[in-house]
């Protein structure tokens, strides 16, 4: 029990010095000092609420990407009976209740009609994504599956990830965390934002750009009430705009999207004066868009995002070789936030902020020194307890207090963790709670000693009897940490990280290495009595 | 050197003979904290009731004008707001209710953010922004069904731990002493009207984690005297397991009591209510484990023959093996 061989000495300071180093270049940072670029530097990370930045939980609504797969699916049969030969007509097309369903002119063309859609309702996985039924002889109706909503939205948002990444990294904020979570959601924290405004601005668009031609036979006094004429849409314009409040009616078809973009830069228009963002397509997305303005130069046609149309100039000459100019009452910032979101592509399904979480960077630091500052005292004041109530034992327990506090904190450092403003409560119930095992030990050997028994028996009897206690109260408070960690997210999370870590490292140094220090010096020193 | 002893050796307080009236003092807080409850509710923060609230430090004054901020906000048209102090008598917390809808706009939330900052920083332009937390209805729902789940999970979980380890009677008893300090700390909750956060529920699950650590030390030390003792009556027993871990237990929540003063006195403003409700668990989960878990044990019909096979059970075991049964 209080046989200590040589080996064992070593790997047990061996691991108690290597755990605490870790914690050096944490400890030199929260000092203020620098430590050497040319030694390995794990540094605690730390929490948000201790950092100062950023924490945005973004939400994707599943009945927005069953929408968007109707409407895609809309005009993918369009197009097929359009394209068909001879071409097959159809009419009454409607998709209320999430379903598709339209009615053939001819009931003749219904299995041609099958033939032609049956093949896109297959994805490129084996899951069956649409139903196909037909009521009447003459109406087809697609219906979604659920297996195919639940793909596609599991793409959508793998896919918005990578977009929200790509216009995070375009800010130029340092070390983003962009998590994918549950099926609907990403997280992304941004430390040390300054602008979180923009960050917001930014997620919030989907960037998805359109250009169409505008409905002139609209009558203006139906389009502000909202009526469209047959094979036309309105749109309301943007917030900011000068015709802001009022709405437009363009042709549904024969516009083009900005899916070919190549690039997009903010920059200014010399002969206005104004912001604007300057785009250029790649070589279908350039032939597409000199098509449409050739055929129809000298009339307007409306620049639409995310369904908002930000301008609607006339096409003054055609516009050839794939590059073109929005304009559309922009501020430098603005225009720069546009050009991001357009080089990173559009959001496949817009993502709305379920939760958002800022803290300024002065209130973090404020709270690290105050942190500290208690820590400091709060150890002082069990340290001197301990001493003052077990003595040599007390000093014992001291040193493994220490050790117990620099494994936590350099383990935190090695692995990743993060440290929360309530991971600091948590180091400090950890100080308090780590003397703990020594107390039971302590006791036990009191107690021991009150009943007579000789010095080394005691002693190791009290390290045996409380271990069982001790490592049933430990287990129990992990169970709890655990449970801590599954719900908690963010700083909760990192109380738990504390919690689960400190109650490994500190029945390592409460338990394992006093014994060690007690059994070197009952080895030296013999002594007749303890003074306990 | 003369060592401090917190507990005299020999301590033999006859904590048993009180237990009827304390398990009915216990009784009635438990049911007077689920009344306070259900009379005041909780005063839930951002995380659990969803909103806006934004932080604010006014840093030319000694106490933020509480008062006047409520009705300068609450003439936004967003409702009743929340108006609190926050840390320090200059800092607030300012929670506004989301309208209907707001969620599904993306920056309509900010905006509502922005417009009540605005507004405080024409009035008084000393204010600093803090911070600003924007949680949905929704999600917020998520955070009140996770908290309840994960405080009914460990205490199932720790519960289960001590039946398997002890006998089910110690699993019971620990089970009530756990419902008995999470109820009350809840309770001080509602009686006070302290902001009650995802910081909270953390204290709460902590406090079972410790609360526990005591009740298994005395439950431990009845498990041991049980066996050595074999004649000794049951009150007896519990008093003198009690009595021996009384200077651990003592010793054990005054070191952690006296880590956590300075940190509600000098600690950062925003742990305040997490770590008051941990100190305060401390001391409930204290009592509990003295007066509480061991009575329940005479109540259940513990002996001292409840770790010994009885003899009809070795003699059925023996069976089973002959495979007379």
């Amino acid at each position: 029990m209080l046989d200590f061989p040589l080996w064992k000495k070593l790997s047990l300071w061996a691991t108690t010095l290597a755990a605490s180093l870790l914690a050096l270049p944490s400890l030199f940072n929260v000092a203020g000092l620098d430590w050497p670029a040319s030694l390995p530097n794990p540094q605690v990370n730390l929490g948000l609420d201790l950092a100062g930045g950023s924490h945005l939980l973004l939400e994707a609504k599943a009945g927005d990407v069953r929408a968007q797969r109707l409407t895609n699916m809309e005009e993918t049969v369009r197009q097929l009976m359009r394209n068909a030969k001879p071409r097959i007509r159809i009419g009454d097309v409607s998709t209320a209740g999430g379903e598709l369903s339209f009615m053939l002119e001819s009931a003749a063309d219904i299995d041609r009609a099958r033939g032609l859609i049956e093949p896109t309702m297959q994805g490129q996985t084996t899951v069956r994504e649409w139903e196909l039924k037909v009521v009447d002889g003459q109406r087809m109706v697609l219906s979604q599956t659920d297996a195919g909503v639940n793909q596609a939205i599991d793409d959508a948002m793998d896919s918005a990830t990578e977009v929200v990444r790509r216009r995070i990294d375009e800010l130029g904020t340092r070390e983003p965390t962009i998590i994918r979570q549950g099926d609907t959601r990403i997280v992304v924290q941004v430390p040390g934002l300054q602008d979180p405004e923009a960050l917001k601005n930014l997620l919030g668009q989907t960037a998805q750009l359109e250009f169409k031609l505008v409905d002139l036979n609209a009558l203006p006094s139906n389009v502000q009430a909202g009526i469209a004429p047959a094979g036309s849409e309105i749109f309301p314009f943007a917030p900011g705009t000068p015709e802001q409040g009022s709405f437009i009616a363009v042709r549904r078809l024969g516009g083009i999207r900005g899916d070919n973009l190549t690039g997009a830069q903010a920059g200014v228009d010399p002969q206005s004066n104004q912001s604007v963002v300057n785009i250029a397509f790649d070589a279908q997305g350039g032939a597409k868009f000199a098509k449409l303005t050739t055929e129809n130069v000298g009339k307007p046609f409306a620049i639409i995002l995310d369904g908002q149309v930000l301008s609607a100039p006339n096409i003054n000459e055609p516009i050839q070789g794939g590059r073109a100019q929005i304009s559309g009452s922009f501020t430098p910032e603005s225009s720069n936030q546009l050009a991001i979101a357009l080089r990173s592509g559009a959001l496949p399904v817009p993502l709305a902020i379920v939760e958002e979480r800022t803290v300024g960077p002065d209130l973090g630091a404020d709270s690290i020194r105050k942190g500290l500052l208690a820590m400091g005292i709060g150890s002082l004041a069990v340290i001197a307890l301990m001493i003052a109530t077990y003595g040599r034992f007390g000093v014992y327990a001291t040193v493994a207090l220490v050790f117990n506090v620099l494994m936590l904190l350099g383990l935190m450092a090695a692995g990743g963790f993060t440290l929360t403003l309530p991971g600091i409560a948590g180091f400090v119930i950890t100080i308090g709670a780590a003397v703990d095992a020594n107390v039971l030990i302590n006791e036990r050997i009191r107690e021991e000693r009150a009943r007579g028994r000789k010095v080394i028996a005691a002693v190791e009897t009290g390290y045996k009897e409380a271990s069982r206690a001790i490592w049933d109260a430990n287990l129990t408070n992990v169970i709890s940490g655990v449970a801590l960690f599954a719900f908690g997210s963010g700083p909760v999370k990192g109380f738990a990280v504390v919690l689960i870590i400190g109650i490994m490292t500190s029945v390592f140094t409460g338990v394992t290495l006093t014994r060690m220090f007690v059994a070197g010096w009952l080895r030296k020193a013999r002594p007749n009595d303890i003074n306990i | 050197m003369k060592l401090l002893k917190l507990v005299p050796d020999n301590t033999n307080i006859k904590f048993l003979k009180l237990r009827v009236p304390f398990f009915v003092l216990s009784l009635v807080l438990i049911i007077g904290s689920w009344a306070a409850v259900a009379v005041n509710g909780l005063n839930f923060g951002v995380d659990f009731a969803g909103g806006q609230e934004v932080r604010m430090t006014f840093q030319q004054r000694q106490t933020a004008p509480i008062a006047s901020l409520r009705e300068l906000v609450g003439g936004l048209g967003y409702g009743d707001p929340v108006v609190q102090e926050f840390g320090a008598p200059n800092q607030v917390s300012i929670r506004v209710a989301l309208p209907e809808g707001v969620e599904d706009q993306s920056g309509a939330a900010d905006a509502i953010g922005d417009k009540v900052i605005a507004t405080i920083k024409a009035e008084y332009p000393d204010a600093r922004r803090d911070g600003n937390d924007t949680v949905s209805g929704k999600v917020a729902g998520e955070f009140r069904d996770q908290a309840i789940l994960a405080l009914l999970a460990a205490m199932a979980a720790v519960s289960l731990y001590i039946w398997i380890r002890f006998e089910w009677q110690f699993g019971v008893g620990a089970m009530f002493a756990l419902v008995h300090d999470v109820s009350v700390t809840v309770g001080l909750f509602a009686l006070t009207q302290m902001e009650f956060s995802l910081q909270i529920v953390a204290a709460i699950l902590a406090i079972i984690g410790y609360s526990l650590n005591d009740t298994i030390v005395v439950y431990d030390r009845i498990r041991e005297n049980l066996k050595k003792y074999r004649k000794m009556p049951m009150g007896e027993l519990l008093d003198l397991s009690v009595n021996e871990t009384l200077a651990r237990t003592v010793m054990t929540s005054l070191t952690l009591f006296i880590a956590l003063i300075p940190l509600l006195i000098f600690g950062p403003p925003s742990l305040f209510g997490m770590v008051a409700a941990i100190t305060v668990g401390l001391f409930i989960g204290t009592y509990s484990s003295v007066y509480m878990a061991g009575p329940l044990l005479i109540w259940m019909g513990v002996t001292s023959n409840s770790f010994v096979p009885t003899e009809s059970a070795v003699d059925r075991q023996e069976k089973i093996a002959r495979g007379e049964v």
